[in-house]
């Protein structure tokens, strides 16, 4: 390769290599702002903001749904299967909402650890099948 | 006659304008013609032979536009940055042309799957859009290719304006990783990868299926646009020289 070539080359690798490592430093400076949501572990433990909004996300525990007579409002626990939170919330779910089923609200914690709702988003997992196939596998997990 | 001779001679081929035009000239209508055929047959398979999903019932049938959009608004941009660099070491014309045509295509990809993946987000997620780490990235892909073309148009000399929007693409080759492993180094609303990981894909035969003759479409569609848009950009580029003025007096 001719010396003007090679030194465009290297100087192209040592744009690439000089960029990666300052996006790399500055992505994990800012690790925690890029966390979508908290886990109910980490609320537990305290790592989650107080008297400010932040999301949490987890798993509708089966059997936890409940519903206030004559209002949208809502009750249901959240877990990461190891620590469960409890969230009240007002207003319409989305169609994917059910037990079982991954969910991130936004809201903030109160005085008696309830988490108290603004938005709950479903979170959808990367599964694609056929009715027939689910019911199939549900079967084989029994 | 070796194999490096023979590369050698392939890539020289290629990098003649008049050699390119030519061939891909040749090339075009199959291109197409194939595009055409495999469009047709995945948009049936996605929309009518696929089953419904288990959850999301007939609305997931978005993700066989989606998801082609989202892997060619990254392939494009890797093609875009290698022939850049190609361009910027070589000072080869025709990989400059590449990156600067495959620009306006790129960019139209990008919006294709941030929109669909809107629509789609409304009624399964809830919202149409959130600020996670997949969407912003994907949002940022979308800045850095108009951030190409607003660059390349804004410099007069078209061979400076190549170089200095080789060097803006090859930097912001650091996003595409970070699109594509933001679903796993962060938590996120967007879910994880359904078929481009080392596991078997996490979705049913008959739906991979359509999903990836729509993947195969989409590459297609990409050659063939690109090689029309390389084909006019070079007529322009060229227009002073022997062979295009022969070509005028042809037709």
């Amino acid at each position: 390769m001719k010396p003007a070539r090679k030194k465009r080359l290297f100087f192209i690798i040592f744009l690439i290599t000089g960029i990666a490592v300052a996006a790399g430093f500055a992505l994990y400076a800012f690790n925690q702002n890029l966390m979508f949501y908290f886990s109910p572990s980490e609320v537990k433990q305290g790592k989650a903001p107080v008297n400010k909004l932040f999301r949490m996300g987890g798993m509708v525990v089966e059997g936890t749904f409940k519903k206030e007579k004559n209002t949208l409002k809502v009750f249901f626990d959240i877990t990461d299967y190891e620590k469960t939170v409890t969230v009240e919330y007002t207003g319409l779910l989305p169609d994917l909402f059910r037990e079982g089923q991954g969910i991130i609200s936004r809201g903030k914690l109160n005085s008696d650890g309830i988490f108290v709702a603004e938005e709950v988003l479903a979170k959808h997992d990367e599964n694609y099948m056929p009715p027939e196939v689910a019911e199939s596998l549900k079967k084989a997990k029994k | 006659m070796n194999i490096t001779q023979s590369i050698t001679r392939l890539y020289h081929q290629f990098a003649s304008p008049p050699y390119f035009y030519r061939i891909s000239g040749l090339w075009l209508p199959y291109i197409m013609g194939l595009f055409i055929l495999l469009f047709a047959a995945g948009l049936y398979g996605g929309l009518v032979t696929a089953p419904t999903d288990y959850e999301q019932g007939e609305a997931y049938r978005i993700i066989f536009v989606h998801v082609p959009a989202a892997w060619m608004s990254l392939f494009i941009y890797m093609v875009m940055a290698i022939s850049g660099a190609i361009g910027l070491i070589w000072r080869m014309k025709l990989a400059e042309i590449v990156m600067i045509c495959s620009a306006p295509i790129g960019a139209s990809f990008t919006f294709l799957a941030l929109a669909t993946g809107s629509i789609w987000g409304k009624p399964m997620w809830n919202t149409w859009w959130v600020w996670d780490a997949r969407l912003t990235s994907e949002l940022l892909l979308l800045f850095l290719y108009l951030g190409v073309m607003a660059l390349y148009n804004a410099i007069e000399d078209k061979r400076t304006a190549a170089r200095a929007v080789a060097i803006l693409a090859i930097v912001g080759v650091v996003n595409i990783p970070v699109i594509h492993y933001s679903v796993e180094w962060w938590n996120t609303l967007h879910q994880g990868p359904t078929v481009t990981k080392f596991d078997k894909p996490s979705i049913h035969l008959s739906m991979l299926i359509p999903l990836l003759i729509m993947a195969v479409a989409f590459k297609l569609f990409y050659i063939g646009n690109l090689f029309m848009r390389v084909r006019t950009e070079i007529l322009v580029r060229e227009q002073k020289s022997k062979w295009v003025k022969e070509l005028a007096e042809e037709s």
